[in-house]
């Protein structure tokens, strides 16, 4: 067999890449070429430069470097034992590619991950290499993640984190257990190590010098991770659980959570399905309301049987249909906490609604006139010349909101 | 607005081209000063030799204009907008920001509502013009240059011009749509007039490989055609290389998406037994066994594993004990916090630095002690982005008692010290007061002294400096009477 073109490679590379999640280039220190005359700048707010059938969204170019793998994790296509076609780039190569399409407007940088071949520092200084041509010799100011390896030393780390913009480690499943069956060579316990190390080192940066007073460029979009739904038997609830422990204990900016999607050559110990989309969907509004909306981990499904999240409407609503004694709420009078709390009330409604009632009293129009769907809200709200009278209590509720909700969606 | 009502407008306003806000700004300002109303001023673009232009009235002597500053932002944001009724409305709004001036406070006013919708229309589209321009390479060394073709909806060039230039500073660049182009040389902007798609290039060696790369990150398994479509409206697609391809990608990922989920596993890869061969010689036992370490330092790697109550599982790491195996006297806390679990060092947090400090007041050497804690995971309860300390159990104690044990049992100290309530639970294996117990030492039944005090994180907790410095005075003199008793 002839060596494959770079086209090939591509094509094998970012095809083994698209069970990363993650593809945002967000959160990051603003940066532009205007000082050094090269090419790249990141803003803070992220650019998707395009969108998949899969609808998400092409921020990246999200490739591995190689994917010959020593591990052999069943969920992964490039695990050891898959009979995929494998390739590699040259260093050279990455850095090319990053360049040209970064160059075209194509992509708002490079998410470099890796299988691991032969050592992880040798993969991790491959990888690291990538991150410094491109800072140093193309004068590059896009968005560099890099896939860190969690078995790597602690300075090729620390390097990584020079050139990058964000780093991460992915715990690949929610519980040890999932981690020990799915993945008999990873530890857990080296994960965690890394992740623990990292916001030591980004908590260590952050402090301004003595010297300089500045504050050193390390990895200023943060770590994340991303853990696999579906392909174990986890709960929600579970998932939710290690997602707070993840969020608490390294400040991890996100956590990206993965519908187990079948891949081909797969695995037999692995549940061969359509990817749970929805659930996956599900979490994420979930981990919205811990991170934005005030929520607590545990209160987010107390009371459910079943520790998984109703498919068919969105956590908040959920929550608030098993906690009605704590309804209906004042739009004018009711504290940020408690609007965050209403089903339909999004951040930068309540935000409008606490503004707007400075200046006058808010009827139940009005609060139609600047939320997406008054349907999911009427019940729950006591605005000017609305009460919702005995509707919040109503044991049909919840099927009268989904039936609304439904009929809206056919517009 | 209707022709019969145009005709009767008392004021034309010619701007000089659909961007032209100052030229806007003035001619509102002097109109509105003028107390002219919005429905007697007709508002439009370019200089027409037919059309009877009437000399706009000058801004009264001594008059002030008062609008809220944020007005000019918005407005600024909406003019850029391609509705042809933008320049009559934002007069509209001025107008009755001079009587309201809370107005824009209120999001439930329908103007308010409008003006949002318009700015917000705006910068989607701004944002798809950073995100959808795609250049193509022309010319090569001195003449390399790159273009592009763009459609947007609004009257948006000028506004982003100076995002392209921040990102592409070091490359020549041209950026053409209908109604502007944008040119920057490597050191100069040019704002232009409109062409024409024939006038940019329709093709680019890289395209191929983009195309590639598209074709490929795409999971047929989780085809969300809405989703994309909600992203990347169709208006845009016809200047996208990639968007061609769309629609066979989704024809063919449910075939695509099936065929995943029906090939079977294979056999392994050849080369894999040879893989875990080399890299996998042999797997490690489930559980290490931890009751055959003679050294403190086998203890401590047998802890690592520990699993002999749930705590292990939240916890980053077993935090063991530090300190030299043959020390003379242990100090005993309760459990690790946040610092230690990340370091996996007993007492390296602010109540490890107090302790440390106080330690050398007292003419206690931290390096001749061991330091270890009567639970050795982290407990606690995540909020946000920090961990709540919170308190062991007794089991929690119970199950780690046994680590202690062996500890104590190998280092043979002549002296424990208890650090709080957990601590002493512990040490003595019943729950005692420590403030009433403070300072005594209580002989256990294997001859060990164990001394009782509080936890120095309790020091840490008191706001009220005087008795925050009683208390700290208090634990000084404990820490003495421990070295007295250390020498003895």
């Amino acid at each position: 067999m002839s060596a494959p073109t770079v086209r090939e490679k591509l094509a094998i590379l970012s095809d083994a890449a698209k069970y990363d999640a993650s593809c945002a280039s967000s959160g990051s220190a603003k940066k532009d070429s205007l000082q050094s005359g090269g090419i790249g700048s990141t803003e803070g707010m992220g650019i998707c430069h395009s969108y998949a059938p899969d609808g998400r969204c092409i921020s990246l170019l999200k490739i591995l470097l190689t994917n010959f793998c020593i591990y052999d994790c069943s969920y992964c296509m490039n695990r050891s034992s898959s009979n995929v076609r494998r390739a590699r780039f040259s260093i050279d190569e990455v850095v090319k590619l990053t360049m040209d399409f970064y160059r075209r407007n194509y992509i708002e940088g490079l998410f470099l991950s890796s299988g691991v071949i032969r050592s992880p520092d040798e993969t991790m200084a491959e990888m690291v290499e990538v991150a410094r041509r491109l800072r140093l010799d193309e004068k590059f100011s896009g968005y560099i993640h890099l896939k860190t390896i969690p078995e790597s030393s602690a300075e090729l780390v620390e390097q990584a984190g020079l050139y990058a913009d964000r780093l991460s480690i992915n715990v690949e499943l929610p519980t040890d257990e999932g981690v020990k069956k799915l993945a008999p060579e990873k530890k857990p316990q080296t994960i965690r190590l890394s992740m623990a190390n990292l916001r030591r080192k980004m908590e260590e940066k952050a402090e301004p010098t003595l010297r300089t007073k500045k504050r050193e460029r390390f990895a200023p979009g943060g770590q994340s991770t991303q853990m696999i739904v579906g392909a174990d038997k986890t709960s929600d609830d579970g998932i939710l659980h290690s997602s707070a422990r993840l969020y608490g204990s390294y400040h991890l900016r996100r956590v990206y959570y993965s519908a187990f999607s079948p891949i081909p050559d797969s695995s037999s110990s692995l549940p061969l399905q359509k990817p749970p989309l929805m659930r996956e969907h599900r979490l994420y509004q979930a981990d919205w309301l811990m991170r934005f909306y005030g929520f607590s981990q545990p209160e987010i499904l107390a009371g459910s049987s079943d520790g998984m999240l109703d498919l068919a409407i969105d956590p908040k609503l959920a929550w608030a249909l098993r906690n009605r004694a704590r309804f209906p709420v004042d739009i004018n009078r009711a504290d940020r906490e408690a609007l965050l709390r209403v089903p339909g009330l999004g951040t930068k409604v309540v935000a409008k609604i606490l503004e707007t009632r400075r200046h006058r009293r808010m009827r139940l129009e009005d609060v139609g006139r600047i939320c997406h769907s008054i349907a999911k809200l009427r019940p729950f709200i006591i605005a000017e010349g609305w009460s919702p009278g005995g509707l919040t209590d109503k044991t049909g509720l919840r099927d009268t909101i989904v039936k609304s909700c439904e009929q809206l969606s056919l517009f | 607005m209707q022709p019969a009502q145009l005709d009767l407008a008392r004021y034309t306003v010619r701007l000089a081209s659909q961007t032209d806000f100052a030229g806007w700004r003035d001619a509102a300002r002097r109109l509105t000063l003028n107390e002219v109303r919005p429905e007697d001023i007709s508002w439009g673009v370019g200089s027409d030799a037919n059309d009877p232009r009437d000399a706009l009235p000058a801004v009264p002597e001594g008059a002030q204009l008062t609008v809220p500053r944020e007005f000019i932002a918005h407005a600024e944001t909406a003019f850029c907008h391609s509705d042809p009724g933008r320049f009559a409305f934002l007069y509209w709004m001025l107008c009755r920001l001079r009587t309201e001036p809370k107005l824009l406070a209120i999001a439930s006013d329908p103007d308010t509502r409008r003006l949002e919708a318009m700015e917000k229309a705006v910068r989607r589209d701004s944002h798809k013009m950073h995100a959808f321009v795609r250049f193509r390479k022309i010319g090569y060394g001195e003449d390399e240059r790159y273009v592009a073709w763009f459609e947007p909806e609004h009257f948006i060039v000028e506004r982003n011009a100076d995002f392209f230039v921040r990102r592409f500073t070091g490359m020549r660049w041209t950026v053409l749509t209908p109604y502007a182009s944008a040119d920057w040389n490597g050191e100069r902007l040019a704002i232009g007039p409109g062409a024409a798609k024939g006038d940019a290039p329709d093709q680019d060696d890289t395209e191929a490989l983009w195309l590639t790369y598209f074709q490929n990150i795409f999971n047929p398994a989780r085809l969300k055609v809405k989703a994309m479509q909600k992203e990347m409206p169709k208006k845009y697609w016809r200047n996208l290389p990639e968007a061609s391809l769309i629609p066979d990608l989704i024809a063919g990922a449910d075939e695509a998406a099936r065929d995943m989920i029906a090939r079977l596993p294979t056999m392994p890869a050849p080369h894999h037994a040879k893989l875990q061969a080399k890299h996998w010689p042999k797997r490690e036992p489930a559980e290490a066994p931890d009751d055959d370490a003679n050294t403190i330092s086998e203890l401590r790697e047998a802890a690592k594993g520990c699993r002999r109550c749930p705590l292990w599982r939240d916890a980053t790491q077993t935090v063991f004990g530090e300190g030299p195996d043959d020390a003379k006297v242990v100090f005993v806390g309760e459990q690790p916090g946040d610092q230690e679990d990340l370091a996996g060092k007993p007492f390296v947090g602010p109540a490890g630095k107090v302790f440390d400090a106080i330690l050398d007041d007292a003419g206690v050497d931290r390096q001749k002690v061991y330091v270890t804690n009567a639970v050795k995971h982290f407990k606690f309860e995540p909020r946000g982005k920090r961990r709540i300390h919170s308190k062991p159990n007794a089991g929690e104690v119970q199950a780690c008692r046994w680590w202690i044990g062996r500890e104590l049992e190998l280092i043979k100290p002549d002296l424990a010290v208890a650090l709080g309530a957990t601590a002493a639970l512990s040490l003595l294996g019943k729950a005692i007061a420590v403030t009433k117990m403070r300072g005594q030492v209580i002989e256990r039944e294997d001859g060990l002294r164990v001394f009782i005090t509080i936890h120095p994180s309790f020091i840490l907790r008191i706001h009220e400096p005087a008795d925050k410095e009683a208390e700290r005075e208090r634990f000084l003199s404990d820490m003495r009477e421990v070295k007295r008793l250390m020498g003895s």
